[in-house]
């Protein structure tokens, strides 16, 4: 008789001194774990309701300018700090781990309307209202480090006044030049003090411009003519112009993606466009109940904040239709300027309310240093709610977000204008010759033409 | 020349050994070392040495490549396990992109149980009981004593017996990691030992019947069927609560994963109750008379009972009719058993049967002719059936094919009232008529608990641990269903819709056709006329029509009434001239 029969002998599993680490054993066999597919389900639903809980989006405001924030930039050297300038002349330098006023820089007569620093983050350039353009040094990091702020003021490195009041400024990814927008576009060298070329295409305002981060030499701008115009330096014309229903407000390369932007539009929606190909919108994103103000990427290329007249902010995937977060609170007026900060896990917004607000990007994400475990353990939720994330009840709290009443009213409203003008279309095309009114692409219909 | 190496590494240095050592290639290594401390020290001999060290070479390789294909093929078979199924069938796809994403999805699945094959082959630390016969001996004629006399002492120590007369017959149940047992005898005598130390942790006595009790998920709580009410006791004896909605339990089962307690009373009412919260999720009438006959599917969760009738039915807490109703027997359903794996369920009754059970067709797969009051599968997949004084063990021949692995009696005159295998050790718990008695069936267990599902060895603080983890992943009643793996799977694709009129025609003409086409039969006398035969044609091209016609008029009329009813839904406003137009026509 061969006979051997499970022994375990307490010590061999147990710790010896309570001083010891409790000794772990493990068999994966399937069968000791019944319902496996249940239980996962059931913590991928946990995972999502905690995101809700933890879902504190807003840090903090920053608090200092005495009117409407109109445009910011944040510093491609440096992590910490955000330029914002203001309707009244105001321009600041922020530092956004401490949320104060590092420095500012006063010198504008009228409203501050572009800003934006060199890709060295040496010189910051500033326009205005006051038809002044003007470079200004930027403080070293030294004394972004400061702990006591002196509140320190700096000279402009240089002031040029030109013929026109100033919309917009954006500086080359790579090189010492940059562009003005205004009555025309204007491409400026640091050393000289009048425009080195300038462009003009129609007589209408040129209301924002953005360097391709690719090629140094290309910019996009949109003027109050509906218009967005791609211009080449290295040409003496502009390249190409794509003229839509609505006015574009603001437009950004994706930084990932550099033949591709994003188009945010007067009529709630932004475009996202190929360079090369603009007769067709490659998406639409839908859902501001208002006009949209600003947008930019994040540094990923993987989304991009909105900021909007309806006094929220939302981010979008790069090739979603719809959000995936809104951010709102009561104290936050029109929003005109958004930013992603250089590492993407913060959102900044300046709003009519004179206040920056700082905000995760993802809003239940922890900060701070995470332990192995911790971080261990929101990898395996992310993966729960990534492979359970189809199902309806999951979709379901994912998707839900509180909405202020007026957002939410006017959404419904939008919601019935467009179904009812969708109703009267049908009807129309059913009650017309077959063929003579054919079914437009929602990518095609806010366009009205292309031209070269 | 093997040999030869062998007996040179006996001189290699300690050092040297341990440095080389690997579990794989031990021999190849010995083999290596040697030469290599051999051509240090005799150089004259190098030539010989170079083609022995060629040869040597080979037989490493080959040893090499036995080995890991003997090894590669064992993990093989124990990956498959851990795969959970089929992979996704990556050819048929069109979409480029989910393709990919499915494709690194796969190989990260089989990445991930490569590794735990590996870790069940390399860490588990615990090999699994048996019990081999030699020469002509057989398992079965083994008595309990002789092997309680073979093993070692720390598992000899675990068969007992419990000698009560006067209180008996016993129940028992273990807790989820087997360490603590609850017994409750039928004259209201409930105790709970540790099995480990086979210390009492509490004794008492409530003085009424006592049908069953229940331990919840660790050894804190226990509920107790008793005469009138069930109750709900901590590990001091305290009774914490009693639930009286219940009435006279016959029997109790606790669903871990759903924190559910599944009770059964005399009048056949089966009752859901939360234990977090103490809500009753539901309370069923099974209709089927007096039932004592109770188990839970560990595999799906979905409570058997055994009717007098022969019936097992299967249910879920969600839904008042049973999932299942299966006429299993022509007498009495005296026990039920369900496999771990939870597609073999097997059924003893009173006509003299036991039945093992498919429960993926709902099919018998074997019947033998045998008596049992009791029966229970082990981890392992043993299965006791227990009748009278005589306990047998089957074990799994291959193709669910039962077969006696060992034979216990117990003293003559017991009556085994319940058997039931200790999870992760390799005992066997008999209640009886006298009292308790353990006994030791080597590979009934399951030898490497996880810590995380199932620790013997818990300490209080793991326990509290545990407690809360578990709580976190409770599971809410809907998760009950027959097969638990499609939670989060896709919907299998609707059946097809009926046929479109078109097709309803073009199957009508070639029916016609078809007969038209048919050979006339056999002349008989005087059916040969030209018109007999026209009338004969016309009749079964009727016949062929019939069944499309029906169908037609059928729709016909529905849609009529559709259309009746529509006039009635008509807004207000526009009723009146509903009722008119239905007058005129």
């Amino acid at each position: 008789m061969k006979v051997k029969c499970i022994s375990r002998a307490e010590e061999d599993f147990t710790r010896e001194r309570s001083q010891d680490l409790q000794r772990v054993f493990r068999n994966f066999n399937p069968i000791l774990r019944p319902l496996e597919r249940a239980v996962e389900y059931q913590r991928a639903v946990n995972a999502v309701k905690l995101d809700k809980i933890f879902a504190r989006p807003f840090i903090g405001a920053m608090d200092g300018h005495i009117d409407a924030v109109s445009c910011m930039a944040k510093n491609p050297n440096h992590l910490k700090g955000i330029f914002s300038g203001s309707m009244d002349g105001d321009i600041r330098l922020w530092d956004i781990a401490s949320r104060r006023t590092i420095c500012q820089f006063p010198g504008h007569q009228g409203a501050v309307r572009g800003l934006s620093a060199s890709t060295d983050g040496r010189v910051l350039v500033s326009c205005g209202t006051d038809c002044t353009v003007r470079l200004w040094n930027v403080p070293d990091s030294s004394v972004m480090n400061m702990d006591e702020s002196s509140d320190g003021t700096t000279e402009p490195l240089a002031v040029y006044v030109w013929k026109n009041a100033f919309w917009a400024v954006d500086h080359q990814w790579d090189g010492a030049q940059f562009a003005t927008a205004g009555a025309q576009v204007d491409i400026w060298d640091h050393n000289r003090s009048e425009p080195i070329r300038s462009f003009e295409w129609g007589k209408d305002t040129v209301i924002s411009l953005r360097f391709n981060p690719g090629e140094p030499n290309i910019l996009a701008t949109s003027s109050s003519d509906r218009s967005i115009t791609l211009y080449d330096l290295r040409l003496s014309t502009p390249v190409r112009k794509l003229i839509m229903k609505t006015k574009t407000n603001a437009l950004c390369w994706n930084p990932m993606e550099p033949m591709n932007f994003t188009a945010a539009n007067e009529d709630c929606n932004c475009y996202s466009y190929d360079a090369r190909k603009l007769e067709e919108a490659k998406n639409v994103h839908k859902d501001h109940v208002s006009a949209v103000m600003d947008i930019d990427y994040s540094p990923t290329g993987r989304e991009f904040v909105t900021g909007s007249y309806d006094r929220t902010i939302r981010i979008f995937p790069y090739n979603g239709g719809h959000s995936r977060e809104i951010y709102h609170t009561k104290r936050m007026q029109r929003v005109f300027c958004v930013k992603f900060t250089c590492d993407a896990t913060y959102v900044v917004s300046g709003s009519d309310d004179t206040n920056l607000r700082l905000w995760k990007a993802k809003a239940s994400e922890q900060l701070g240093v995470i332990v192995p475990r911790e971080r261990k353990k929101h990898e395996y939720n992310e993966a729960l709610k990534k492979s359970y994330g189809n199902l309806p009840e999951i979709k379901r709290i994912n998707r839900h977000r509180h909405l202020p009443k007026a957002i939410y009213k006017a959404r419904s409203l939008r919601l019935t204008i467009t179904n009812a003008a969708k109703k009267k279309d049908d009807r129309r095309r059913a009650h017309s010759a077959p063929g003579s009114m054919p079914i437009q692409s929602q990518r095609k219909k806010r366009i009205i033409k292309e031209v070269e | 020349m093997y040999r030869d190496s062998r007996v040179v590494w006996g001189g290699i240095s300690e050092k040297k050994k341990v440095k080389n050592f690997t579990l794989n290639k031990q021999i190849s290594n010995w083999a290596k070392m040697s030469i290599l401390d051999e051509e240090e020290e005799s150089k004259p001999q190098q030539v010989i040495r170079s083609i022995d060290k060629e040869m040597m070479d080979d037989l490493d390789a080959l040893y090499k490549r036995t080995d890991e294909l003997d090894l590669k093929h064992e993990l093989d078979l124990k990956q498959k396990k851990y795969e959970r199924g089929d992979g996704v069938k990556l050819e048929g796809l069109k979409d480029k992109k989910l393709r990919g994403q499915l494709a690194v999805r796969e190989e990260l699945i089989g990445q991930s149980a490569n590794v735990a094959a590996k870790a069940e082959k390399w860490l588990n630390s615990v090999n699994t009981g048996y019990l081999e016969a030699e020469g002509i001996e057989k398992t079965w004629n083994y008595k309990n004593q002789d092997i309680v006399r073979s093993v070692d002492l720390l598992s000899s120590k675990k068969a007992m017996d419990l000698v009560l007369p006067e209180l008996g017959p016993y129940t028992m149940d273990y807790t989820a990691n087997g360490r603590y047992m609850a017994m409750a005898g039928r004259k209201g005598h409930i105790a709970i030992i540790d099995t480990q130390t086979l210390k009492q942790i509490k004794e008492f006595q409530v003085r009424e019947t006592v049908r069953d009790v229940a331990f919840f998920h660790n050894e804190l709580y226990f509920a107790a069927a008793q005469k009138k009410y069930t109750y709900i006791y901590n590990n001091h004896a305290i009774e914490l609560h009693c639930l009286k909605e219940h009435g006279a339990v016959q029997k109790l089962q606790f669903l871990r994963n759903h924190f559910l307690l599944a009770t059964i009373n005399k009048f056949g009412q089966l009752r859901y109750q939360d234990v977090t919260t103490g809500f009753m999720v539901s309370n069923f009438r099974t209709g089927l008379g007096r039932c004592d006959v109770m188990q839970v599917n560990p595999f799906n969760a979905v409570v058997g009972l055994g009717h007098s009738c022969g019936k097992v039915t299967m249910w879920k807490p969600t839904s008042a009719v049973p999932l299942v109703k299966m006429q299993c027997h022509h007498g009495t359903i005296s026990a039920i058993a369900h496999h771990p794996g939870g597609n073999l369920m097997a059924t003893a009754a009173l006509d003299g049967k036991i039945k093992l059970w498919d429960l993926r067709k709902f099919e018998v797969l074997k019947t033998y002719f045998r008596h049992a009051t009791t029966l229970d599968f082990s981890q392992n997949g043993l299965l006791a059936i227990g009748n009278g004084s005589r306990v047998q063990i089957w074990k799994d021949n291959g193709d669910q094919d039962y077969g006696r692995y060992m034979t216990h009696d117990i003293a003559k005159g017991y009556q085994v009232g319940e058997a039931k295998f200790q999870p992760y050790e390799d005992v066997l718990c008999l209640g009886h008529t006298m009292g308790i008695s353990t006994i030791l069936v080597p590979g009934s267990g399951e030898a490497n608990f996880d810590t995380f599902v199932a620790n013997p060895f818990e300490t209080k603080k793991q326990r509290r641990e545990k407690e809360i983890k578990a709580l976190l992943d409770k599971l809410p009643p809907e998760t009950v269903m027959l097969n638990p793996t499609k939670i989060g799977t896709l919907k299998p694709a609707r059946k097809k819709e009926q046929p479109s009129q078109k097709e309803l025609e073009a199957e009508k003409e070639d029916a016609v056709v078809a007969v038209k086409l048919a050979p006339r039969k056999k002349k008989t006398k005087g059916r040969s006329k030209p018109s007999k035969i026209e009338s004969k044609k016309q009749e079964s091209i009727m016949k062929a029509k019939r069944p499309y016609l029906d169908q037609q008029m059928k729709e016909e009329e529905s849609r009529k009434k559709l259309r009746v009813t529509e006039e009635v839904q008509l807004p207000k406003a526009l009723a009146r001239f509903a009722r008119k137009k239905a007058a005129m026509s």
